[in-house]
């Protein structure tokens, strides 16, 4: 990267680590790091909202809508996450060529499935073969996305449900004999009044969802924890910077990373509880009330 | 009438769409001097520099994309690239799931790496990389076969005492064997297996297939590809 770097085999010293740190494969790995927070910052959100829709779906009074709702949460729980997301990314991207295929090629006549084969028309095929690697990369990395907002949307929803439920009925009883609609009552009383329920629920679920980010590596997306196993294998003069098994070093680095993540978390997340019981009729909202006075 | 123009411009235009078709050149990226991914972070070695001439043979445009190993012939059964090119020994099991073109490495030797040159082969713990012609052969042999993701864990394996031996292809742990300073040594005898590496393709991909067996045939012929196989793996090597 830098001239001085042009050959590494006369440096030494502070001098060979600078230039090793920064070589074009390492600036791919500090990239990378930007992957899971890019991952962490578009999951987050579309969980909640499918977390916020189960759990409206489950608690609605229509039957069908109910078991929609139920089923998710009860199916996405029940299955090994892992499980899940190998068979989910390659069910998607099937599924996904299956229809593009039916819809392109309708003169197709060979097959889709020959023997081990998935082969459908090239015109079907996403993205297409043409398509720069950058862009297969996006898809790979769209797809875990999905699958991400997906497992972790049925736990919000689970724990959205179940602080729908805390809100006492009372006050959702009052707000009925002020004469608001049912819709009001959801916008202006349940909602506000949910999230502190939810709030502990919801923490956790973050907390597992940062852990969780490694399984971007078993997707095939080359995250930091691709990056920290290839970097560290030993190398041999093969390669311009020849070291030793350094894996113990690098996953240390992944370790140190998770950990200030998991610990920024919680000290945010513990300022929004703070902030969301202020006011409200709990136990820890009622303390507040009596230290401020 | 119009209908028939329409028709030929249509097919017209789909062949040469198909003739413009990039193929992606499935590979590990964790195997030197077969294929790794170089300091600067793209797909370097053997592999890369004959792809990328067997390539410009066939007058064909190629991407480079890496895949883990174990997963490396159900990706290109399922379309996530077109070809295997990845130090992959033609075998009559894999025959059985994909086509191989003909060998562009004459059958070379596999062997064993260990601590001491009189290690245990045949009753101790051995280290192979899952789903290789070694590992098949490990098992077979009686010794406890201890299979790894990577090729770089066999070896740290036996390092840390894990595993009495490795069992590799000979090429990939020379160049482990000598840089080591006196800690490994091959022990015991060389093998031969398998018959040579060439590239895999899916079985309904003939064409394709056609086309790099002719663009290595035609390395074979003018002498292009020894000296390739002597600049990677050095003198000692197996050439045709």
């Amino acid at each position: 990267m830098f001239s001085a770097c042009a050959d590494p085999s006369a440096l030494n010293g502070l001098a060979w680590l600078g230039c090793y740190l920064t070589t074009g494969k390492h600036i791919d790995f500090y990239w990378s790091f930007l992957t899971v927070l890019i991952l962490l910052a578009i999951t987050a959100p579309i969980a909640l909202a499918f977390g916020f829709g189960g759990a409206m779906a489950a608690r609605s009074p229509l039957l069908p809508v109910r078991l929609v709702g139920k089923g998710y949460t009860a199916m996405v729980r029940g299955i090994p996450d892992i499980v899940f997301f190998l068979f989910f990314v390659i069910a998607l991207d099937q599924g996904l060529e299956w229809m593009l295929h039916q819809a392109r090629c309708p003169d197709w006549t060979d097959p889709i499935r020959q023997g081990l084969e998935f082969r459908v028309c090239p015109e079907a095929k996403i993205p297409s073969g043409n398509a720069a690697q950058s862009w297969h990369r996006l898809y790979g990395f769209g797809l875990a996305v999905v699958t991400f907002s997906i497992v972790f949307g049925a736990f919000a929803a689970n724990v959205l449900y179940g602080a729908m439920q805390a809100v006492p009925k009372s006050q959702l009883e009052t707000g009925e004999s002020f004469g608001m609609s049912q819709r009001q009552v959801f916008h202006r009383i349940l909602v506000p009044q949910m999230w502190v329920y939810a709030l502990p629920g919801l923490s956790n679920l973050w907390m597992i969802l940062i852990k969780a980010t490694p399984l971007l590596f078993l997707l095939g997306v080359q995250d930091i924890v691709y990056w920290a196993r290839e970097l560290g294998g030993s190398k041999t003069s093969a390669f311009a910077f020849p070291h030793p098994d350094w894996r113990l070093y690098y996953f240390l680095g992944l370790l140190v990373f998770y950990l200030c993540m998991t610990h920024v978390s919680e000290i945010v997340l513990g300022r929004l509880t703070q902030r969301l019981t202020r006011g409200q009729a709990t136990l820890a909202g009622d303390a507040q009330r009596k230290a401020a006075r | 009438m119009t209908r028939l123009m329409i028709a030929a411009a249509v097919l017209a235009l789909s062949t040469g769409f198909a003739a413009a078709q990039t193929v992606r050149m499935g590979t590990e990226g964790a195997y030197p001097p077969y294929n790794f991914i170089n300091d600067a972070g793209e797909v370097d070695g053997f592999e890369r520099e004959l792809g990328d001439e067997l390539c410009k043979r066939a007058g064909l445009t190629c991407e480079w994309v890496t895949t883990d190993w174990d997963s490396i012939i159900p990706n290109l059964q399922s379309g996530n690239y077109d070809t295997i090119i990845a130090g992959m020994s033609i075998t009559e099991e894999r025959e059985k799931v994909l086509d191989f073109t003909q060998n562009y490495i004459p059958p070379a030797a596999s062997a064993y790496a260990a601590l001491s040159p009189d290690a245990d082969l045949k009753g101790g713990v051995i280290a192979a990389q899952v789903g290789t012609i070694q590992a098949g052969f490990v098992a077979e042999s009686g010794a406890t076969l201890l299979e790894f993701a990577t090729p770089d864990e066999t070896v740290a394996a036996v390092r840390n005492g894990e595993a009495d031996a490795v069992f590799a292809d000979k090429d990939y742990l020379a160049p482990i064997v000598a840089e080591s300073g006196g800690d490994l040594s091959f022990a015991g005898t060389d093998i031969q297996l398998g018959g040579g590496v060439g590239m895999g393709l899916r079985e309904s991909d003939t064409e394709l297939k056609a086309k790099f067996d002719a663009a290595i045939q035609s390395m074979k012929d003018d002498g292009t590809l020894n000296p390739l196989i002597i600049k990677w793996f050095g003198a000692e090597a197996t050439t045709f």
